[in-house]
């Protein structure tokens, strides 16, 4: 373990998870700040305690727009932008600021319409240099890049797309627990076989939903955490990493989560063995399926294998898994998925799970994003969060 | 049977590819290569990231490579290429080293495998714009 460490001096203080997952009437600022007066009410505490800010690129400009817009004063801001992963680097970078005494209460906020409002990232000033060499090929958002990784994963492996379709089950088996959720019927490995073929060998259920929506997560010094009592979760330990293509180096059969985990476990001093619960980021099937193996929770290339026999249900799998649904029948709002990881995470470990997928005496719990793309690049980022004692 | 014909999207030139572009005009397939430590880089770009060079050359490369991965596009809502599914997406691991992404055209899709052989072709469209896709070896030329 590295000598300076964020472990045990921050303290994820109050979650909120909009509860919409079709916003046609709201604006994302306004969504913004829905999810930040439900985070902070949750902590126990009002914006006007809130120093610190951290954002994504669904707040506008940096972190000025929506500082501006929610009236906040902060002293310490960061608007990392690592797609889908951001919040769970922003998590990382408020434990960090937090540490160091930059800021005492950190907010975190993201939202989105894509399913009211679709649009794409706004276009830049000037090309970015790899755009061209990727969206001349008919890349049809971004299944085709992850069906390549799952292709390549299938030919190296010998994994079997029934194989993928047990992370959905385990999801879909969730969801029908979450009132909130959008996809609420559990289904089965044929049903997910048997759904239309998108890109190969990727079918229509093995990719996450499309939602609106946002959340929010309020991050706080250890001593404060003390006064606000139970209900606040041990940041301790956070890693993050960007895997590219590396000068035309590209392998597809691992991500920047084979960096980022050993950085969190390492700074946790943990190891995947201690973990009870893990919210993996399931933009499909195949991008926690490969996670679970860079995490270390398997031996590479045993994922497909791994996943079999319902290891990933709750509440009596090896490695219950994103029981609020995840992105895959749940949320995935903006089509970003870090924050809600973050989010159910929390709620496992103050015990706040929807009963039937609570898991028992649920001590230490991962949550890991993974953003941009597995088939070109991507930023990873995971943390380890801990129940207060 | 993949189409021969798929949308020839223009590229977006700059002034660290135009050679490149230019190059496929002119049927010609070539890559920056780093002056210093002869490094192929791509994608293309006036820089080595293997060595931090500032100094790269446009050299001629083989156009031939193997199937790294692909897929098999069975929907699309993209301008042009939505009546063209199903196509095929793949990285081709070049002779040279480098892994690029393209289409593989002209076969069967259930005919790919991993490792298949392959070799460039450069379509144009009527304004003269080039692009480079892949077809398999052997296979007459198709642009």
């Amino acid at each position: 373990m590295s000598d300076v460490s964020i472990r045990g001096k921050a303290a994820i203080a109050g979650v909120f998870e909009h509860p919409l997952r079709k916003i046609p009437d709201r604006t994302t600022a306004r969504i913004h700040a829905e999810v930040a007066v439900g985070a902070v009410a949750d902590a126990g505490l009002s914006l006007a305690d809130v120093d610190g800010y951290f954002c994504d690129s669904t707040a506008g400009f940096g972190p000025i727009s929506m500082a501006e817009y929610l009236g906040l004063k902060p002293h310490y801001v960061d608007s990392t932008e690592t797609g889908g992963s951001s919040y769970i680097v922003h998590v990382g970078h408020a434990a960090t600021a937090i540490a160091a005494g930059k800021c005492r209460v950190a907010l975190i906020t993201m939202a989105g319409r894509p399913r009211s409002a679709p649009q794409g990232m706004p276009a830049p000033a000037e090309p970015l240099p790899e755009t061209t060499f990727e969206e001349s090929w008919g890349m049809f958002g971004i299944a085709p890049a992850y069906a390549l990784a799952a292709q390549r994963h299938m030919y190296e492996y010998g994994t079997t797309s029934a194989q993928l379709a047990e992370v959905k089950v385990a999801a879909a088996h969730h969801a029908q627990y979450n009132p909130n959720a959008m996809l609420r019927d559990p289904v089965t490995v044929e049903q997910v076989l048997d759904s239309p073929m998108v890109s190969d060998p990727l079918h229509r259920l093995d990719c996450c939903v499309v939602s609106d929506g946002g959340g929010a997560i309020v991050v706080v010094d250890a001593a404060l955490a003390a006064e606000l009592g139970g209900r606040c979760v041990s940041v301790l330990g956070q890693g993050e990493a960007i895997k590219h293509t590396d000068n035309g180096g590209t392998d597809l059969t691992y991500t920047a989560a084979v960096e980022s985990g050993p950085r969190a476990f390492d700074e946790a001093g943990v190891t995947p063995k201690d973990i009870d619960y893990v919210s993996i980021y399931d933009s499909f099937t195949i991008t926690a399926l490969i996670a679970i193996e860079d995490l270390g929770f398997c031996p590479k290339g045993r994922g497909g294998e791994f996943v079999q026999d319902g290891a990933l249900q709750a509440p009596h799998g090896v490695l219950p898994f994103n029981t609020d649904g995840g992105g895959l029948c749940n949320n995935h709002p903006s089509n970003r998925g870090g924050v809600t990881k973050v989010i159910e995470a929390v709620r496992q470990l103050r015990g706040e799970a929807n009963s039937e997928v609570q898991v028992p005496d649920c001590e230490l719990a991962l949550a890991h994003g993974t953003g941009g793309s597995i088939g070109t690049r991507m930023g990873s980022a995971t943390v380890i969060l801990g129940r207060s004692s | 049977m993949t189409s021969a014909s798929l949308p020839v999207p223009v590229p977006t030139v700059t002034e660290d590819t135009r050679e490149f572009w230019e190059g496929l005009i002119r049927s010609r397939f070539l890559l920056p290569r780093c002056d210093r430590c002869a490094t192929w880089v791509w994608y293309p770009r006036r820089f080595c990231p293997a060595c931090g060079s500032l100094d790269t050359s446009w050299k001629e490369a083989t156009g031939r490579g193997s199937i790294y991965s692909y897929t098999v596009v069975r929907k699309s809502g993209l301008p042009g290429w939505s009546e063209a599914v199903p196509y095929v997406i793949a990285y081709v691991e070049l002779d040279e080293g480098p892994r690029v992404m393209s289409n593989i055209v002209g076969c069967e899709p259930d005919s790919l495998t991993i490792g298949s052989r392959v070799s460039v072709v450069m379509p144009t469209d009527e304004e003269g714009h080039a692009l480079f896709r892949f077809q398999l070896q052997g296979e007459s030329p198709q642009q």
